[in-house]
C-alpha cells in the first residue's frame, strides 16, 4: 500500500516536472525541472528495488551532466523569443500528428493489456543485491556489448579531438617565452618634446 | 563464461581492433611526409582481417548468441573489407592535396569498418544497436573532417541530429520489443514472436524498429539527411559512407526482420514494400533535376534502397540472396562512381557539378570509359554488375501477390535510366567548356590501376555473376 502511494506521489511530481521542462520559459528552470524529473525517475527505479540504477541515474546525470547542462545554459545566451517562431502556426499540425499517434498507439497496444503487462521476474533480486548481480552481468553474460561500448567511447575521444585540435589561422596565442625577453625599447618611446608651460589665457 | 573458441569465433574482429589502437599510436609518431604507411599499412590490416573472415574456426555463435558468425556474415565482411580498401586507395590523393591526409581518416574509417562487421554479425538487439552506434560515430566525425569548409561542418550536424533522432527511434522499438517478449536475444525473440504472446506491444516495437532501420538505410520518406551529406562530406568520405556502409545495413536488415522477427513478417513486408515503392519513386525522380553530381548520386542511393527492400519485401531466402547480390554489386559500383569523382578532382577543384564532365570523353578517354560504365552498371543495362541486381531482386518480387511491386520497380527503373544516361551524353556528346584541363591530372599509379580494374570488374561479375549469386544464395541455405 504504501509502495503505490509512493509510486503515485512519484509518478505524479515526474510528469508534473516532465511537463514543465518543456513549457517554462527559462531555460535554467526547464533545466532545473529535469533534474527534478531525474529524481523522481530515480525514486520510481528504487521503489522497483533498483537502487543502483536509481542512484546511478542520481550521480550520473543529476550529478554530471545536469550540471554541465546548467553551465552552457548559463553561458550561452538563448532567447526564448526567436525560438518560439513559428510555434503558432504549426501548433495545428503538430496536434494533429500527436492526436493521431495517440489514438494509433492505445489502439495498438490498448490500456487493458498495458495494465495486465507480466513484469518478468527481477533476477537481482533473487541474487541478493542490485550491484553485484548487474556486475557479475556486465563481465559474463554482457561482456561483448561492454567492450565495444568502450570502443564507442575510445571513437568519441578519438573524434572530438579531431574535430576541435586544429589550427586556426588568427588566433592570438601567449608565447611567454618570447614575452619575457622582451626589451625596454620594444615597448616604451620616449618622446622629446616641447614642455607646455601654462599659458597666459589659462591662467586666468 | 567465455572460452578459447569465444575469442577465435571474433578473431577477425579483435585483430581489427588492435591493429586499429596500433595504427591510431603509431600515427602519432610519423612524420606528415610519412603518412603513406598509414595507408598502407591500413590496407593490410584490411587484409588480413578479410583473410581471417575466411578462415573456417570457431563456432557459429559466440558470447552466449551475442555473436554470429554464419555464411552471410562471412560474405558480407569480406566486401564490407574490399570495399573499404578500394576507398583507401581513390581517397589518397584527394585526402593529400587538401590537407586532409591524416591518420585519423584512416583510424576513424577503420572504427567504421569494425562496427559494420560487429553489426552484420550481431545475435542480440544490444549488438545491433552497439554496432550500428560504433559506426555512426565515426561517420559523424568522418563527415566533420574537413572543419574550414562551412558545408562540410552542416552536413555533419544534420546527420548527427537526423542520426540521434533514428537511434533513439530504433531503441524505443527495441524496448517495446523487449517488454513484449521479455528478452534481447533475436533467436529468442523469433520464437517469442511466432508464439504470438503480446502481439500488439510486438507490433508497436516493430514499427519504431523499421522506421529506425529505414532511417539509417536512407530510405524515402527517411531520407533528408542524405543528399546533403553526400555532397557536404568531403568526397573522399563520400565514397567511404556511400559504399561500404549498405553493405552493413542490408546485415541489420536481415538480423532484426528475419533473425528476429520474422513471426510477424506479414506487418514488416507491406511496410517495406511502400519504403520501398517510396523511395524508388523519390530517388529516381528528383535524380533528374540534379545538377550536382554528389547529389545525384545521393538520390540515385535512395532508388537503389528502394530495390533492396523490394527484396526484403517476400522474406523468402531467394529474396534475401538477391538483396544481398544487390547490396554487393552496389556497393562496388558506388566505389567506382566515387572514385572517379575523387580522381578528376584535384586541388582547389571538385569535379562534383555534371558540366565539369562536359568533353571528357576528349580529354581524357579512358576515365570518361570507365565513368560510362559505372553509370550504364548503376542504371541497369546489361550485361552489367548492375543489370543482373536488378534483375534478380525483379524476380524475386514477380511473383502472385507482390507482382505490382516488381512492375513498379521496372518502370522507376526505366526512369532512372534517363539521369545516368545523361552524365555518358555530357562527356562524349558536349564540348568541353572554356577553361576546362585539357587532361586530367595524373592520377598516382596505384589508384589508376586499381580503379581501373573495378571498373572493368563490373563488366567480368556482370558476365559471370553466377558464382558470386551461388554463394549468397548457399549462405542462405538455396540449394541450386
Amino acid at each position: 500500500m504504501t509502495q503505490q502511494i509512493l509510486f503515485y506521489a512519484f509518478a505524479a511530481v515526474l510528469v508534473a516536472s516532465a511537463l514543465a521542462v518543456i513549457t517554462l520559459k527559462n531555460s535554467v528552470h526547464a533545466a532545473l525541472s529535469l533534474v527534478l524529473t531525474f529524481f523522481t525517475a530515480a525514486g520510481i527505479w528504487i521503489l522497483m528495488e533498483a537502487e543502483f540504477l536509481g542512484l546511478a541515474l542520481i550521480v550520473v546525470y543529476v550529478g554530471a551532466v545536469m550540471v554541465l547542462f546548467l553551465f552552457v545554459v548559463m553561458m550561452l545566451d538563448i532567447k526564448p523569443e526567436s525560438m518560439r517562431e513559428g510555434f503558432i502556426r504549426f501548433l495545428p499540425v503538430g496536434v494533429i500528428v500527436a492526436v493521431v499517434m495517440l489514438v494509433e498507439m492505445l489502439s495498438l497496444i490498448g490500456l487493458k493489456s498495458l495494465q495486465a503487462l507480466p513484469l518478468p521476474e527481477n533476477p537481482a533480486i533473487a541474487a541478493g543485491g542490485n550491484t553485484a548481480w548487474l556486475g557479475k552481468a556486465l563481465f559474463t553474460q554482457f561482456l561483448l556489448p561492454f567492450e565495444i561500448a568502450a570502443l564507442i567511447l575510445t571513437v568519441a575521444l578519438i573524434a572530438a579531438v579531431t574535430l576541435t585540435l586544429r589550427k586556426r589561422s588568427g588566433v592570438r596565442t601567449q608565447k611567454p617565452s618570447q614575452q619575457v625577453l622582451v626589451q625596454r625599447d620594444e615597448r616604451l618611446r620616449v618622446v622629446k618634446m616641447a614642455s607646455e608651460g601654462p599659458k597666459n589665457g589659462d591662467a586666468a | 563464461m567465455i572460452s578459447l573458441n569465444d575469442i577465435l569465433t571474433l578473431l577477425p574482429e579483435s585483430f581489427l581492433t588492435v591493429a586499429i589502437c596500433a595504427l591510431l599510436l603509431l600515427d602519432l609518431f610519423l612524420k606528415p611526409a610519412q603518412r603513406s604507411v598509414t595507408h598502407y599499412l591500413s590496407i593490410v590490416a584490411l587484409a588480413v582481417t578479410g583473410w581471417l573472415v575466411l578462415q573456417h574456426f570457431g563456432t557459429p555463435t559466440a558470447f552466449g548468441g551475442m555473436f554470429v558468425r554464419d555464411g552471410i556474415a562471412s560474405i558480407l565482411k569480406v566486401f564490407v573489407l574490399l570495399t573499404s580498401a578500394l576507398v583507401f586507395v581513390y581517397a589518397r590523393p584527394y585526402l593529400r592535396d587538401r590537407g586532409l591526409f591524416v591518420g585519423e581518416y584512416y583510424v576513424l574509417c577503420l572504427f567504421a569498418v569494425l562496427g559494420m562487421m560487429l553489426l552484420i554479425s550481431a545475435g542480440n538487439l544490444v549488438m545491433v544497436y552497439l554496432g550500428l552506434e560504433l559506426l555512426a560515430l565515426s561517420s559523424y566525425a568522418l563527415v566533420a573532417l574537413n572543419r574550414d569548409s562551412p558545408l562540410s561542418s552542416e552536413a555533419a550536424l544534420k546527420y548527427f541530429v537526423l542520426g540521434a533522432l533514428a537511434s533513439g527511434l530504433l531503441l524505443y522499438g527495441m524496448s517495446m520489443i523487449y517488454g513484449a517478449t521479455g528478452s534481447l536475444d533475436l533467436v529468442t525473440i523469433h520464437k517469442a514472436a511466432a508464439e504470438g504472446t503480446q502481439r500488439g506491444l510486438l507490433l508497436f516495437g516493430l514499427v519504431f524498429v523499421v522506421v529506425g532501420l529505414a532511417f539509417k538505410f536512407g530510405a524515402a520518406p527517411f531520407h533528408m539527411w542524405l543528399p546533403d551529406v553526400y555532397q557536404g562530406a568531403p568526397t573522399a568520405v563520400t565514397a567511404f559512407i556511400g559504399s561500404a556502409p549498405k553493405l552493413a545495413a542490408f546485415g541489420m536488415a536481415y538480423r532484426l526482420l528475419e533473425s528476429g522477427l520474422d513471426g510477424v513478417g506479414g506487418h514488416w513486408q507491406l511496410m517495406l514494400a511502400l519504403l520501398a515503392v517510396l523511395s524508388l519513386a523519390i530517388g529516381n525522380i528528383a535524380a533528374i533535376m540534379q545538377s550536382n553530381l554528389k547529389r545525384m548520386l545521393a538520390y540515385s542511393t535512395i532508388s537503389h534502397v528502394g530495390f533492396l527492400f523490394l527484396g526484403l519485401v517476400n522474406g523468402q531466402p531467394e529474396g534475401y540472396a538477391a538483396a544481398m547480390f544487390y547490396a554487393i554489386s552496389y556497393a562496388l559500383t558506388a566505389a567506382v562512381a566515387f572514385g572517379l569523382i575523387l580522381l578528376l578532382s584535384r586541388a582547389g577543384f571538385e569535379a562534383e557539378e555534371i558540366d565539369d564532365y562536359k568533353g571528357l570523353g576528349q580529354r581524357a578517354p579512358w576515365y570518361a570509359f570507365l565513368m560510362a560504365l559505372t553509370m550504364f552498371s548503376l542504371a541497369g543495362v546489361p550485361p552489367l554488375f548492375g543489370f543482373f541486381g536488378k534483375l534478380l531482386v525483379l524476380k524475386a518480387v514477380a511473383v502472385p501477390g507482390t507482382l505490382w511491386l516488381a512492375i513498379a520497380g521496372a518502370v522507376f527503373a526505366i526512369i532512372g535510366i534517363y539521369y545516368y544516361l545523361r552524365i555518358v551524353k555530357v562527356m562524349y556528346f558536349d564540348d568541353p567548356a572554356e577553361g576546362a584541363a585539357a587532361i586530367v591530372k595524373p592520377a598516382d599509379a596505384p589508384m589508376r590501376a586499381v580503379i581501373s580494374i573495378n571498373a572493368l570488374a563490373l563488366l567480368v561479375l556482370g558476365v559471370t555473376w553466377g558464382p558470386l549469386y551461388g554463394w549468397c544464395a548457399r549462405a542462405l541455405g538455396i540449394t541450386p
